[in-house]
């Protein structure tokens, strides 16, 4: 069965943040899609430790220990690019101002519910960061995560296992076989990886699929 | 950098500036655990990195509770090793709402409600209501005996200008804590910050204590202005 790679789940979220955007990417696979944002079209990076207008990584040696981003790894600022502090940065996200972010996840509902800061296992030490403030601020929640867990479980649930981040707050789910909306009629899939049948993608999923028109 | 620390008593409740290590104000953090004040309550959007700064608090046994948004990372192990072991109580907040919460303290505001984890585990307990067809959580700000922070610049008033994303909690908690500390790599004289770009006015500032240049200073002063 073909696969999206890491590279091409970026890239086709890449194509869906439009022109002028305000942008925030999470830490992990999410931050690859920064690679892939076209460079004739104008959007906004925000990092949650104070920063709109976030650059790419400065070459070796240009580093700047108090240019950071939300992964703590080194950034840069682009032209016209500004700093704040942590209440005016959450305050764009609670505040309705940012219109996307890009989340990993453990598991997301067919309801749109997010699980992904905590696995709530007894020796797991709990840490949410700015999850929960994103998951429930940004007007659009996009979801990037492998299909299955590494056990081949469909992190695409009817209900998560896991401790919730947020409730109703995922709107489009990207992984490494579909493209799929969360709607009010249910998980609609707008696309599938090359060579896989609606039929096959809906057996390695948990939860009910609506085929694409 | 003694007389900065100076009257941090047992069981003070201290706000830490610093986002992982940028804008964490070391030589403070240094001279408090040479201080010796412990039963440390300690507000931070962090747990410690590495083996310094408020991981070196933390390793020297005195702080009792922390209250933070994302305790662990990859370098993270002197709280971890805590924790596990029972010997440090920790307060877990979103990263917006813990914002929010010191924000509030410093400007007098009684509590807030708060759409961010609704329906959580870290809402549990916590009263909800519905506005305008949205459910919020009731959230209490955070007050704090003592702030330590982070700038690039202060002056004799107190007025700070930060550096780049160092700022991050620095003006916040500068509101919220009832004596704030000041660690600023340059002590200029009144009139040289522009009052334009003074990002946290000195009535929030009790203290100014200057650690000399650092590394991180850019030598282009037109840059440092900023």
């Amino acid at each position: 069965m073909s696969r999206y790679t890491r590279e091409q789940m970026a890239a086709r979220v890449a194509r869906d943040i439009p022109e002028g955007a305000y942008v925030n990417l999470g830490i992990g696979l999410p931050t690859k899609v920064a690679n892939y944002l076209p460079a004739d079209k104008e959007i906004f990076l925000q990092s949650e430790n104070g920063l709109l207008g976030m650059g790419p990584a400065p070459a070796p040696g240009e580093e700047d220990e108090d240019l950071i981003n939300a992964g703590k790894q080194p950034v840069t600022l682009l032209t016209g690019g500004a700093y704040f502090h942590h209440a005016d940065s959450f305050a764009m996200m609670r505040g309705g101002h940012l219109d996307i972010c890009v989340l990993g996840a453990f598991q997301v509902s067919a309801g749109g519910d997010l699980a992904n800061w905590h696995t709530g296992a007894p020796d797991a030490i709990p840490a949410v960061g700015g999850a929960m403030d994103l998951a429930s601020g940004a007007k659009q929640v996009f979801v990037m995560m492998e299909h299955q867990t590494k056990n081949g479980e469909s992190k695409i649930v009817d209900q998560c296992a896991y401790p919730l981040t947020g409730i109703g707050c995922v709107n489009r789910i990207y992984t490494d076989l579909a493209v799929i909306d969360v709607t009010p009629q249910g998980l609609q899939v707008l696309e599938i990886v090359e060579g896989l049948s609606f039929e096959e993608l809906q057996k390695l999923t948990g939860a009910t699929l609506r085929p694409a028109a | 950098m003694e007389q900065a620390v100076e009257g941090i008593h047992d069981g003070a409740t201290i706000m830490i500036g610093g986002f992982g290590n940028a804008g964490m104000p070391s030589a403070l953090i240094d001279a408090l655990i040479a201080q010796g004040a412990r039963e440390l309550t300690i507000v931070n959007n962090n747990a410690g990195n590495g083996e310094t700064g408020l991981a070196a608090l933390l390793k020297a046994g005195r702080v009792k509770k922390i209250i933070c948004s994302f305790p662990r990372q990859t370098d993270s192990q002197v709280f971890d090793a805590l924790y596990r072991a029972g010997k440090i109580e920790l307060e877990l907040t979103p990263q917006g709402n813990l914002a929010e919460r010191i924000r509030a303290a410093g400007a007098g505001i009684g509590g807030f409600f708060s759409p961010t984890g609704y329906g959580t585990m870290l809402a549990e307990g916590k009263e909800t209501r519905l506005i305008d067809g949205r459910h919020y959580v009731l959230e209490s700000p955070i007050h704090a005996d003592f702030a330590l922070i982070k700038a690039l610049r202060g002056d004799r008033w107190g007025n700070l200008v930060y550096r780049k994303t160092a700022r991050n909690f620095g003006p916040i908690m500068a509101m919220a804590a009832k004596c704030t500390i000041a660690q600023v790599s340059e002590v200029v004289a009144l009139g040289e910050l522009d009052p334009e770009v003074i990002v946290t006015p000195g009535i929030f500032v009790q203290r100014v204590v200057q650690t000399g240049v650092q590394t991180s200073i850019p030598s282009n002063p037109q840059e440092a202005a900023q």
